[in-house]
């Protein structure tokens, strides 16, 4: 009896001693959920969840400080996605956040602009390039449309679009349910 | 299936051929193939107008590389893609350049495209050609960039640019290419034409497809229904002295055609999933793209035309025409004798992988191998759709060995992940389980937009991981520039101490030396 209790206990804390140090020696830097939800989230840097970015979102959800509805651009599939991640039940989109959107790319019509720099600054992605009293542009496949850029132009010259969908985006559509004929030509006799 | 160890797939792989096997599931159809086979191949005389399409595989498209008002001769190149010249386009003729303009061309989506208009000149001339005369003797490397140049793609319906192809296996170390000439889908018989009338330029296509990629022999896989085919292959051969081709018949069952039944059904071998034919040594090319190759080698001609066949029950007089890229397929259609009174779809490809076009002024494009025009009563008309029974002949006929009613299942939910897993990315479009399905549920349908939706994913998943570096490559530079800034004014204020500092003791010891010389006074 004796020994089996001393057994244990040396085994327990020996398996103790073991895993505090592996604890210690392997521990990973990083909150590993904060990366898994930052993954699930658009990476617009719009900010419309009250948060500077999608990772201080991320940060805040994983300390609960933030509800996992207030980003407008993921939508209802990211809100999903969260709730299936983190194992809650999934709500609407909250309205203070703003609505979800179709994306759009900012574009800046060249020949209005003065010059200032101040939706370079304002940009989150580095997707607008130009120097001072230059003409500026955004690099529209790095734009997430995050609309960042609109309210600091003093000249009201940056557009948000639909990007141009060209043969090369063309994707086979979703069946309808009254499809096209199937064929009989070849079938066996 | 268990897979066998690797040194044994190599072995079998190096003896494909040797022995037959067969791949799970497929369909035997009725050919139909014969009705077109009957007339000899003929050339189709000069359209009054070419429409060349500038977008011919998937992807992007090539820019026009001519403006309108400029003089093209016969294979100078029309298109270009910037650096990758594979994907060049050519002219189909001599002429003159009419107008760049958005016109159907033939894509799956109906939709229009960018298409350079050609007015023929009637000359027919060629532009300079560089033949590769003694192409035995040429750097294998030389060779590759021909077929780079020429434009050349899988003609077998894929259009995939062969030279990428060719690049890859040289790269990996082929020892056998594989010829496809097992055309199993019903109708399509350009390719066995193409084996009967010019079995000569596939032959030598094969050497220098052989001499490009570093493969040890090549094997021509012909269909056992193919009956002249396999003796003017085999003269063919015996005359150009090439004891390292082989000939091997296969049955014909659908979709036998396709890259990885067919190597499996010559080495009992699948190719792995996500893998290629070169992963077991093996690089596979149709019979009209090694004419193509032979032509762009020997002639220095660029890919500017292809074998169609016309048939279905909805043309006069079914048969197989060498139509140039960009001619209206109504010409083509004019020249089988027109349409009988029941022609009812037009459709470009075969019957069970083709898709229908709206229109007979669509162009000619290099993935266009057959043209099927059918009548009322072969189309079957639309069937309700109903709930799947769980039957299962469809996981009985797919070739591929996927759970197509399971992969039907979730695509409709969007479950994404689980459609990577049942392995929607291995289904090959063959259209067998769609073809046998009682319920008439389109699942081909289904997988190519699930197979859409991925890509979509993907590329959204792309770019939230790009912005995602590169808002945190910014918020870096910021922090480091406050950092910097802070430092900045650090070292200013230290400055500014240092110069007080300096200056309170000059005034001392001016102080002190001024007191000195008072004291010495």
């Amino acid at each position: 009896m004796l020994n089996a209790i001393i057994a244990i206990t040396l085994l327990g804390s020996l398996f103790g001693l073991g895993l505090g140090w592996a604890a210690r020696k392997f521990r990973v830097e990083s909150d590993p959920v904060v990366d898994q939800i930052d993954a699930l989230l658009p990476q617009t840097q719009c900010g419309q969840c009250n948060f500077p970015g999608c990772r201080p979102y991320a940060e805040a959800i994983a300390r609960g400080e933030a509800d996992i509805n207030q980003c407008p651009p993921g939508g209802e599939a990211g809100i999903k996605a969260l709730a299936d991640l983190l194992g809650v039940e999934a709500k609407p989109l909250n309205p203070d956040n703003g609505e979800e959107k179709l994306k759009k790319v900012a574009v800046i019509d060249e020949p209005a602009c003065i010059g200032c720099t101040l939706c370079i600054q304002a940009c989150p992605v580095d997707a607008i390039v130009g120097a001072a009293k230059l003409m500026h542009t955004v690099i529209e496949s790095e734009c997430t449309g995050c609309e960042l850029c609109l309210p600091p132009c003093p000249v009201d010259c940056i557009d948000l679009v639909t990007p141009k969908k060209t043969l090369a985006d063309w994707r086979w559509p979703r069946p309808e349910v009254d499809h096209p004929a199937t064929l009989t030509a070849g079938k066996t006799p | 299936m268990r897979r066998p160890p690797i040194s044994e797939q190599l072995e079998r792989a190096r003896n494909a051929g040797s022995q037959l096997h067969h791949f799970h599931g497929g369909l035997r159809l009725r050919h139909n193939k014969k009705i077109s086979c009957e007339l000899p191949l003929e050339a189709t005389p000069l359209p009054p107008r070419l429409f060349v399409p500038m977008l011919q595989h998937s992807g992007l498209s090539a820019e026009p590389a001519v403006k309108p008002g400029q003089q093209v001769l016969k294979g100078e190149r029309i298109g270009y893609f910037g650096v990758k010249e594979e994907m060049a386009v050519h002219a189909p003729t001599s002429g003159t350049v009419k107008l760049l303009a958005r016109r159907p061309i033939s894509h799956p989506s109906g939709e229009d495209g960018l298409c350079v208009v050609i007015e023929p000149d009637g000359l027919d001339q060629w532009t300079q050609l560089t033949p590769i005369e003694n192409w035995q003797e040429a750097d294998p490397a030389l060779l590759r960039q021909r077929i780079r140049e020429a434009g050349i793609v899988g003609l077998g319906g894929a259009v995939f640019p062969t030279a990428i192809k060719v690049d890859d296996a040289h790269l990996r170390g082929i020892h056998t290419l594989i010829l496809n000439g097992a055309e199993c889908e019903p109708y399509i018989s350009c390719d066995e034409m193409l084996m009967r009338e010019q079995p000569g330029s596939i032959i030598l296509g094969a050497r220098i497809l052989q001499r490009a990629i570093g493969a040890g022999r090549t094997l021509i896989a012909i269909e056992d229904q193919m009956g002249a085919v396999n003796e003017s292959l085999k003269a063919a051969v015996k005359e150009a002295g090439a004891d390292d081709i082989d000939i091997v018949k296969v049955t014909t069952i659908y979709p036998e055609g396709g890259e990885k039944q067919l190597i499996q059904v010559l080495t009992g071998l699948e190719v792995p999933s996500g893998g290629r034919p070169a992963d077991l040594g093996l690089l596979c090319q149709n019979v009209a793209t090694a004419t193509a190759v032979a032509n762009a080698v020997v002639e220095g001609k660029s890919l500017i035309e292809r074998i169609v066949t016309v048939t279905g029950s909805g043309i006069r007089q079914p048969r197989n025409l060498l139509a140039r890229i960009g001619t209206p397929i109504e010409n083509l259609v004019d020249q089988c004798g027109g349409y009988t009174e029941d022609a009812a779809r037009l459709i470009l490809g075969g019957p069970m992988m083709g898709y229908a076009l709206t229109s007979d002024s669509n162009p000619v494009i290099k993935a266009a191998n057959c043209i099927l025009v059918l009548s009322e009563l072969e189309i079957e008309p639309p069937q309700a759709e109903m709930p799947c029974i769980r039957c299962g002949e469809c996981v009985r006929v797919c070739p591929a060995l996927l759970l197509p009613q399971e992969l039907n299942w979730q695509i409709r939910n969007q479950q994404w992940e689980e459609v990577v897993d049942y392995g929607l990315k291995d289904c090959i479009e063959c259209g067998c389980c769609d073809f046998v399905c009682p319920s008439h549920i389109p699942l081909v349908d289904w997988f190519r937009y699930g197979k859409a939706e991925l890509k979509s994913l993907q590329i959204e998943r792309g770019k939230a991981e790009s912005a995602r570096v590169r808002f945190e490559a910014r918020e870096a530079r910021l922090a480091r520039e406050k950092q910097e800034r802070r430092q900045r004014l650090e070292q200013k204020k230290q400055g500014l101490r240092d110069q007080a500092d300096k200056k309170k003791k000059l005034a001392e010891a001016i102080e002190r030396v001024q007191s000195r010389k008072d004291g010495g006074k």
